[in-house]
């Protein structure tokens, strides 16, 4: 028996831990690429802010997008609902209701992530340091996953953690998909000299690089890396994967109809739809229509499961 | 310097261990603190800056007792609970006690906790207060006092539990030796009660917790009882009540029929329907549910009648009044302000008394006349005439103290206890209690919303352990 408002802060904790885990990725991985690219590619630390969806509450604050401050402004500002410190005390929240069904022990971890991410947030600031502090906090995420995975019932209420986070996550892969598609398609007319370096970083910050060679087996190309990010049915960070994932998860429960049906239509617009040849502007609005299926696809869980309006999540309806 | 405070029979072991750390007894408290902040143990203050959770305060220094004075105890506690409850059954029935005048019909009458909206109900076996508990003090003389009863909401089991824990995993090299008597009985016991009062037997009952939310101080106690017990944590959004007169949880599944709620929520939220309009907490038809039968209630609505001061001072006379035998733990006694004779003595000498709202919890408007301000006694004077039936006073109770580590040295502090009592087919106390502890210096306020603190309590047979000592030191000679 999982009561509505449980099952939805259990959806809501899946969420916000895949949101920090992958926030922490994204920086960590922008960083590398900064330090590896010249001056003159002109890289900045915009595209992390439209990556989260934050770059308008950032700009209303700060005069200038320095390092120092979308960095900050991203790890540990209490302000920004969408950093990783604000995302793991949303998830600290929501498990803090739900505690009386949670294994103790993941408990303690979630308990300690918290405490820590807020204490050393300045770490992420240092780049000297910071990615030591991501790698920590992604690390402690996967902890506190692997303790869910392995010591809580895989029932109904597991299953809502497991939607909450793939549905996150298919969001985000979208995220850095539309963000990065300009240079995307630019790539094919050889016209970004730095391309195929980005390219490999938006592979990183999905951690999809390796098991992309793998599969893949060419050189890293706007299309194949993008029909990967989006297709590839095996990848646990591909859109198409995600989507996989909610709907076993969904098998768990009664009632599934509406959802099912929803989680399917986004399957069929993934699969259906060309990509190789898509204009830079194409893939944008391939992208907003798959993130809208996904905001729908919320919208179903919430009527069926949780019983009242649907959440309004700032940063879910961002996109 | 330990031996001053705690070398009562129980505790020769004790004394020995903690004596033989040392410095190393500080060690002992940072793993503690390290522990309640990893096991994420909080209690939660209300400021005006928003609602703070606070790692719990703990002192690593256990208090102990005999198991023999236990037994003394825990057997007043049962009669205490078993007169009380056969006093709020015949409050909301036939009120002989009224009509034979033992309990003044005049106090009933102006009773803040009396609900008339239970009258004629009858809970299962005549049980109203399920969970009891009751707050005891030593005087300087040794005796053990009750101090008052809590019966409507009564809280802080769960750190008596937790307190438990963490002694274990900081003092692991002591507890098989010293045959410390275990405490986690709790959550069973008490989920055997709640369960036993389902009304459908035969069907496996579903039994919820019903908390006004997270942001009660609270809180972490109704998640960490729901948890242990396998039952629900609901809030009253959670549930609704249907036409006919059931009460059912809302899940993902659709609405599922429950049958028992130990609720944490106090009675003038529990139903708009009857009680406050304006509360969100409760659950509208939960009344008619209850009264219907078709739900059990723990504790059930009114038993907070008893919580009441003035009942309090005439506990001794309902336990010789329903159960024909002498109190077994005496009350501290009490003056009773609506009486024009006492109040004047307690006007008289409010230098050597504590003056005492007669329905408030928490410590909150108590006065202390030994530390009281001119202006202070002034305004309790104004408070007791304006007001005397809702006031009772008592003279000042030497808290025992114990000892308790401050900033790094041990000095001894004010403390009391708080066994749980539970009314069943057997009735149940918990082996020890919640100890809690005054931090401040000369302090005797102990409540944790107002700085104080908490100890493990240890029952200790002390001929068990000094007959194992004697055999151990024998085979190593």
């Amino acid at each position: 028996m999982l009561l509505s408002r449980v099952a939805e802060s259990v959806y809501w904790a899946g969420r916000y831990l895949e949101r920090a885990e992958a926030t922490a990725r994204l920086i960590q991985v922008h960083t590398e690429l900064f330090l590896d690219l010249p001056k003159s590619a002109g890289i900045g630390w915009t595209p992390l802010l439209a990556v989260t969806g934050s770059g308008e509450s950032f700009r209303d604050r700060h005069p200038d997008a320095s390092e120092e401050r979308v960095i900050r402004f991203l790890a540990g500002d209490a302000d920004n609902p969408g950093s990783i410190a604000t995302s793991v005390a949303g998830a600290h929240a929501n498990l803090r209701v739900t505690r009386a069904i949670l294994p103790r022990e993941s408990w303690e971890v979630l308990n300690q992530l918290h405490h820590w991410a807020a204490d050393t947030r300045a770490d992420a600031v240092d780049r000297r340091t910071r990615l030591a502090w991501t790698r920590q906090l992604i690390r402690q995420c996967q902890l506190l996953s692997g303790l869910l995975e392995g010591n809580m019932s895989h029932d109904d209420t597991y299953a809502f953690l497991l939607i909450g986070r793939y549905l996150e996550r298919a969001d985000m892969t979208t995220r850095v998909l539309d963000v990065e598609s300009g240079i995307l398609v630019g790539q094919r007319d050889g016209a970004a000299p730095y391309a195929d370096v980005t390219w490999t970083s938006v592979l990183r910050s999905l951690s999809a690089h390796q098991m992309f060679r793998r599969t893949a087996g060419v050189m890293v190309s706007g299309p194949s890396a993008l029909r990967f990010l989006l297709r590839d049915p095996q990848f646990p960070r591909s859109v198409e994967r995600c989507l996989i994932e909610v709907s076993q998860a969904l098998l768990e429960l009664s009632r599934y109809d509406d959802p099912m049906a929803g989680c399917a239509e986004v399957q069929e617009l993934l699969e259906q739809t060309p990509i190789d040849s898509m204009t830079a502007e194409g893939l944008h609005d391939y992208v907003d229509l798959l993130q809208s299926g996904l905001a729908g696809l919320h919208g179903l869980l919430a009527a069926t499961y949780f019983q009242r309006e649907p959440s309004t999540d700032p940063v879910l309806l961002a996109g | 310097m330990l031996v001053g405070g705690l070398a009562r029979d129980a505790c020769g072991g004790v004394v020995d261990y903690l004596t033989s750390l040392g410095d190393k007894i500080l060690e002992r408290q940072q793993a503690a603190e390290v522990a309640i902040k990893a096991m994420g143990i909080t209690f939660t203050v209300y400021t005006e800056a928003g609602n703070i959770d606070r790692a719990w305060p703990f002192d690593v220094i256990p208090r102990v007792i005999s198991t023999q004075e236990w037994q003394k105890i825990s057997d007043g506690l049962t009669q205490r609970l078993t007169a009380l409850n056969l006093f709020i059954d015949d409050l909301y029935g036939a009120a002989k006690v009224v009509k034979d005048g033992v309990f003044p019909a005049e106090v009933l009458a102006k009773s803040v906790n009396y609900r008339e909206q239970c009258v004629g109900v009858r809970p299962a076996n005549g049980v109203w207060a399920h969970v009891c508990g009751s707050d005891l003090v030593r005087d300087a003389d040794g005796t053990v006092y009750v101090l008052e009863d809590n019966l409507r909401v009564p809280s802080g089991v769960s750190y008596m539990l937790e307190n438990r824990q963490v002694t274990k995993r900081v003092f692991a090299d002591l507890f098989r030796d010293l045959d410390i008597h275990p405490v986690d009985a709790y959550p069973n016991r008490l989920a055997a009660l709640l369960a036993a009062l389902s009304p459908r037997p035969g069907v496996t009952p579903v039994v919820a917790v019903l908390t006004p939310g997270v942001f009660n101080s609270a809180y972490f106690e109704h998640a960490y009882l729901a948890q242990q017990m396998g039952a629900e944590l609901v809030e009253g959004s959670d549930l609704v009540v249907e036409d006919d007169e059931c009460v059912y949880l809302r899940t993902v599944g659709g609405l599922v029929q429950v049958d028992v709620i130990y609720r944490r929520v106090d009675d003038l939220f529990l139903d708009p329907e009857v009680f406050r309009a304006d509360s969100a907490l409760g659950v509208p038809g939960l009344m008619r549910a209850w009264r219907a039968g078709n739900v059990a209630l723990a504790n059930a609505p009114g038993a907070g009648v008893a919580d009441d001061k003035v009942v309090y001072a005439f506990v001794p006379e309902l336990i010789r009044y329903y159960l024909g035998e002498d109190p077994l733990l005496p009350n501290v006694p009490t003056f009773l302000c609506h009486d024009d004779r006492q109040r004047s003595h307690v006007l008289a000498n409010l230098d050597e008394l504590v003056v005492k709202p007669a329905n408030e919890s928490g410590g909150y408007g108590v006065f202390v006349g030994s530390m009281a301000s001119k202006a202070e006694k002034a305004e309790v004077r104004c408070r007791v005439e304006a007001d005397p039936r809702n006031y009772i006073a008592q003279p000042i109770v030497m808290l025992s103290t114990a000892p308790t580590l401050c900033d790094g040295r041990i000095s001894p502090r004010h403390l009391d206890l708080r066994p749980f009592i539970l009314s069943g087919d057997r009735p149940y106390v918990t082996q020890g209690g919640l100890t809690r502890v005054a931090l401040q210096e000369g302090s005797l306020v102990v409540n944790s919303s107002q700085g104080g603190g908490s100890k493990d309590t240890w029952v200790i047979d002390p001929t068990v352990v000094s007959s194992r000592r004697q055999s151990q030191s024998q085979s190593q000679s």
